[in-house]
């Protein structure tokens, strides 16, 4: 059953993040595996606080042929106006270090977007277990 | 902000700011400003920060150390980062951002690099 946080404050990114180690702990995943999730969700949830003023993280288990921990990361905020240039690396440019998507794809196995100005923010991101 | 989560004490020359929990951003930002404040005094030639308690260590954890580091660089004083648990120093790799900043592996180690006396 999915687990559905609401993000509107920076202590909602804590509760995400806490949510989410506990289910990757629950499915298995190791130390550095649930490090790697929290990391994800709290650029997620961050960036629903920040960019959207509020929307939710839902985390999923997967079972199946293979065990995974799926978050999806919806706002239904001003979208992202120019997707190319949010996931571009800009990290090494020395500027502020936006939205740590391309940071977030790194650290997950799946990555999906879904942005347009006025429509909102959608991301999907799983970790497989290994 | 609950002063069992943070903690920071100046010994001698040295300012040793030590993290006990997990903190969001709000709080983050809130001990980053007492640290600059604290910068502003007279005498300091190194800052500890101390992230064992941390649960992420995330693009905003980094970008406050930065600005920490650097902040505290054009006051004289050297910032040495300890503590980053190996679980979140692995996922910062995969994150793939450098932190930027001089890191110790623990308070020990940290002390021990600036040649403070324990």
């Amino acid at each position: 059953m999915d687990r559905v946080i609401a993000v509107r404050t920076a202590p909602d990114v804590i509760e995400a993040r806490r949510e989410g180690r506990s289910l990757a702990e629950a499915l298995g995943f190791g130390e550095t595996d649930r490090a790697v999730i929290a990391t994800a969700i709290s650029e997620l949830a961050r960036n629903i606080v920040q960019y959207a003023g509020s929307g939710e993280i839902v985390l999923e288990d997967i079972a199946g042929p293979k065990t995974g921990l799926r978050i999806r990361a919806n706002d239904h905020g001003p979208g992202i106006e120019d997707l190319k240039l949010a996931m571009r690396d800009g990290w090494s440019s020395g500027g502020g270090l936006g939205m740590g998507l391309p940071g977030t794809r790194r650290l997950m196995d799946d990555f999906e977007i879904e942005s347009a100005p006025g429509a909102g923010t959608r991301i999907t991101v799983t970790r497989w277990l290994r | 902000m609950n002063a069992r989560r943070v903690q920071v004490l100046q010994v001698g020359d040295t300012l040793i700011a030590s993290i006990q929990t997990s903190l969001d951003d709000l709080d983050l930002g809130r001990f980053a400003e007492e640290l600059l404040q604290r910068l502003g005094g007279r005498g300091l030639r190194h800052v500890v920060i101390d992230l064992g308690g941390l649960d992420v260590v995330d693009s905003y954890a980094v970008r406050v150390l930065r600005q920490l580091s650097t902040a505290a660089r054009l006051r004289g004083a050297r910032t040495l980062v300890a503590g980053i648990r190996p679980p979140l120093a692995l996922a910062l790799v995969q994150l793939g951002l450098a932190l930027e900043v001089e890191t110790a592996l623990d308070l020990d180690d940290a002390l021990e690099q600036l040649g403070a006396t324990g």
